[in-house]
C-alpha cells in the first residue's frame, strides 16, 4: 500500500487499496461506531446553526432562569434563561472547528519537523529533537494556559496555542518512520537520477509516512478537542463564542454545581466525551488496520 | 556506555532543558501586549518623569539581554518577583501551596497505580471475556472525559445531591477539634472526593498499559519455558510475568507527570483545593503575571526533575538497559 501511494499516476491501484482498506476497517466494530458518532456531530456542526436559534424562555413575560427541562426546552435554560439544547447544537460548530484547526497546525509542524529531522540527521536532528524533547517534557496544560493568558482570549489564539504545544509526539513518530523510509532503495534511485532533497522529502518520504500521519491525526484531534474544552473552562476561551467549553465555564462560574443544575452541566460535557471517544475509537481501528502486527490472528 | 557516563549525559540533557525553559519563561512574558509598568502601577495619570524613574528602577530601560541577565541573577538568588495580588514574594506563595498539591497528587497516583495495575492484570488474564471488554470500554470512556467535568459530576453527586462529602476546600477554616482523631477524620472527609476523582482519571491509562504489556510478556519464550517447567499459573503470573510487565508502568509515570499536573490544576479548581493548581487558576483570573511566571517555572522544573529520577529508576529496574 505504501509504495502504491507514491505512484501518483496509478489511480486504479490507489482505488483498489482504498477498497481493501475499507474492507478491513469495516470489520472493526469500534471503528464503525466511532465513524457513525463523528458523522452525526459533523452534520450537527454543519447544519445545526441554520436550523436552531438560541431563544430565551419566558413565562408571562418573566424570564425562566436555570429552569429544568420542560417541553419546548428539552434541556432547560441557563442563568440568562437561554435554551441549552440550542446552545449545545450551535456550540458544536466552533468546538469542532477549533479542534480541527489546531490539529491541522499540530500535524503540519510535527510532520515537517519529523521528516526534516529524520532526513538530514546529524546536527539538524540533534537540535530539532532537543526542542521536541523540551515540548514533550513541559507540562502541556500550564504551558497552554500561560500562552493563552499572555496572548489574550480569542479563537485564533486558542487554535494557535493548542497547535503549537501538541506537535511533539507526532514529530517523534514521523522521525522514526522517516529514518527507515530514507534507507529504502527507491530513495537512493531518486537521488541517483538527480532528485533534490526537497523533492525526495515531498514525493518519496511524505507519501510513505502518510498512513502514520493519518492514524496520528485522529488521536491528536481527540487531544485538541479536550484541550479546547479545558482552556475555555479555565477562562481562556473567547467569551463571545458559543463552545461546549465556554458553556461549561459559565455554568461552573455561575454556580450550576450548587444548584444541582445537571441539565446545564451534563449535555456539553457528554458531547465532548462522545466526540473524543469517536476519535479514539477510529484511532484504535486505524491502528489495527494500518499496523498488521496488531491484527489478531488468534481469533 | 557505562553508568556514570549515562548519568552525566542525562543530567546535562535535563540541565539544557531547564535552561531552555528559563529562556522561554523570560521571553514568553515579554511578548504580552502593553507596558508592564502601566499594568503594575494602574494609575493613568502618572507623570512621565515618575514613569521613567520606575522604568529605571525595574531595569526596563536596559537591553533585553541585560534584562535577561538580571532575571537569571535574581532567579538563582531565589527571587521570583512579587505578586501583584498578594504583595508577597512569589516564591513564598508557591512554597506555601506545595504540600497540599503533593498530598493530593501523591495519594491519587499511588492509589491509581495499585488499582490500575491490578485491573490491568485481571483484564489481560481474562482477555476477550466479558469482564475484559467492559473494563476496557470503561477505561477508554474515562480517558475521553475532561478531568474538570468528571470532578464536577462527582461534586454534584456526592456533595450536592447526597451531601456525603463537603463541596470543596481542605478543611473548615477556624474550626476546633476535640481530639487529633476527630481532626484527622474531618481532613480525610475533605480529601476523599478530590483524591478519588483524581485516581479515577489516572487509572484508565495504567489499566491499558498494564494489560497490553502483560499480554506482550505472556507471548515471550520464557513464559513458555516456565509453563514447560511446570510452574503454576499463579507463580507464572506473579514471579515471571508481572515484574517484566511492570516496566512500562514506570515509564508511564514519568510521561504522565505533565498530564498529572494538568489534572491537578483542574481538580483543585473544581474542589477549591488550596494547592498549586488552584493558585494557577487564581493567578490566571487575576492576571497576576509574576505568580503565573514563577509558578510555571517551578512546575516545569519539578516535572523535569521527576522525569530525570524516573529515567534513573527505569535503568535501575531493567537490567537489559544497563549493558
Amino acid at each position: 500500500m505504501n509504495s502504491a501511494l507514491a505512484k501518483r499516476d496509478n489511480f486504479a491501484l490507489l482505488k483498489k487499496n482504498m477498497t481493501s482498506f475499507w474492507s478491513i476497517y469495516r470489520q472493526n466494530s469500534m471503528g464503525l461506531i466511532g465513524l457513525v458518532i463523528l458523522l452525526v456531530f459533523a452534520l450537527m456542526a454543519l447544519f445545526g446553526p441554520y436550523l436552531v436559534e438560541i431563544t430565551v424562555m419566558a413565562v408571562d413575560g418573566v424570564t425562566q432562569v436555570i429552569h429544568p427541562p420542560t417541553s419546548g426546552y428539552w434541556l432547560g435554560t441557563d442563568d440568562l434563561g437561554k435554551d441549552i439544547l440550542a446552545g449545545v447544537i450551535i456550540g458544536s460548530r466552533v468546538s469542532l472547528l477549533v479542534g480541527l484547526a489546531a490539529t491541522a497546525i499540530s500535524m503540519i509542524i510535527g510532520t515537517v519537523i519529523g521528516i526534516v529531522s529524520g532526513f538530514y540527521g546529524r546536527a539538524v536532528d540533534a537540535v530539532l529533537m532537543r526542542i521536541t524533547d523540551v515540548f514533550l517534557v513541559i507540562p502541556w496544560l500550564p504551558l497552554m494556559l500561560v500562552m493563552a493568558a499572555l496572548l489574550g482570549p480569542s479563537l485564533g489564539n486558542i487554535i494557535f496555542v493548542i497547535g503549537i504545544t501538541s506537535w511533539a509526539g507526532t514529530a517523534r513518530i514521523i522521525r522514526s518512520q522517516t529514518l527507515s523510509v530514507k534507507e529504502r532503495p527507491y530513495v537512493e534511485r531518486a537521488r541517483a537520477i538527480g532528485s533534490g532533497d526537497t523533492h525526495i522529502m515531498f514525493y518519496h518520504i511524505l507519501p510513505n509516512v502518510f498512513p502514520l500521519i493519518f492514524a496520528n491525526t485522529v488521536l491528536v484531534a481527540a487531544v485538541a478537542i479536550l484541550s479546547e474544552t479545558t482552556l475555555s473552562f479555565l477562562g481562556m476561551g473567547d467569551p463571545t463564542q458559543v463552545t461546549w467549553g465556554m458553556m461549561l465555564h459559565f455554568a461552573f462560574s455561575m454556580g450550576a454545581v450548587s444548584y444541582g443544575a445537571w441539565w446545564w452541566l451534563l449535555p456539553p460535557g457528554i458531547c465532548v466525551v462522545l466526540v473524543v471517544l469517536s476519535f479514539t475509537f477510529i484511532g484504535y481501528a486505524l491502528d489495527e488496520v494500518l499496523n498488521p502486527k496488531l491484527r489478531r490472528r488468534d481469533q | 556506555m557505562n553508568m556514570r557516563g549515562y548519568l552525566l549525559r542525562k543530567f546535562i540533557q535535563a540541565l539544557i532543558t531547564v535552561f531552555i525553559v528559563i529562556f522561554m519563561n523570560f521571553f514568553l512574558f515579554r511578548i504580552m501586549p502593553g507596558d508592564p509598568i502601566r499594568v503594575l502601577i494602574r494609575n493613568p495619570r502618572i507623570s512621565a518623569g515618575a514613569l521613567e524613574r520606575v522604568r529605571d528602577q525595574f531595569g526596563l530601560n536596559e537591553s533585553r539581554l541585560v534584562q535577561f541577565w538580571i532575571y537569571l541573577r535574581d532567579l538563582f538568588s531565589g527571587d521570583l518577583g512579587t505578586s501583584f495580588n498578594y504583595r508577597q514574594p512569589v516564591l513564598d506563595i508557591v512554597m506555601e501551596r506545595v504540600p497540599a498539591t503533593v498530598l493530593l497528587i501523591g495519594t491519587a497516583t499511588v492509589l491509581s497505580i495499585i488499582i490500575g495495575v491490578l485491573l490491568g492484570v485481571i483484564f489481560a488474564w481474562k482477555r476477550g471475556t466479558r469482564i475484559d471488554i467492559i473494563g476496557l470500554s470503561f477505561s477508554l470512556i474515562l480517558y475521553s472525559m475532561p478531568t474538570f467535568w468528571v470532578a464536577i459530576i462527582m461534586v454534584m453527586i456526592f456533595a450536592v445531591y447526597w451531601q456525603i462529602f463537603p463541596l470543596g476546600g481542605m478543611g473548615m477554616p477556624g474550626a476546633f477539634y476535640s481530639s487529633y482523631w476527630v481532626e484527622l477524620a474531618s481532613q480525610l472527609r475533605y480529601m476523599f472526593l478530590p483524591t478519588i476523582t483524581f485516581a479515577l482519571i489516572l487509572i484508565g491509562e495504567y489499566v491499558l498499559i498494564m494489560r497490553s504489556s502483560l499480554l506482550e510478556v505472556m507471548r515471550e519464550d520464557y513464559m513458555l519455558t516456565a509453563r514447560a517447567k511446570g510452574v503454576t499459573n499463579r507463580n507464572m503470573l506473579f514471579r515471571h510475568a508481572m515484574p517484566n510487565a511492570m516496566l512500562p508502568v514506570v515509564t508511564l509515570i514519568a510521561i504522565n507527570l505533565g498530564f498529572i499536573v494538568g489534572g491537578a490544576i483542574q481538580i483543585e479548581t473544581v474542589f477549591s483545593w488550596p494547592g498549586l493548581g488552584r493558585l494557577m487558576y487564581s493567578a490566571l483570573t487575576n492576571r497576576d503575571y509574576p505568580v503565573l511566571q514563577g509558578l510555571f517555572l517551578f512546575i516545569t522544573i519539578a516535572v523535569i526533575g521527576a522525569n530525570f529520577c524516573a529515567d534513573l529508576l527505569y535503568r535501575y529496574l531493567d537490567p537489559r538497559v544497563k549493558s
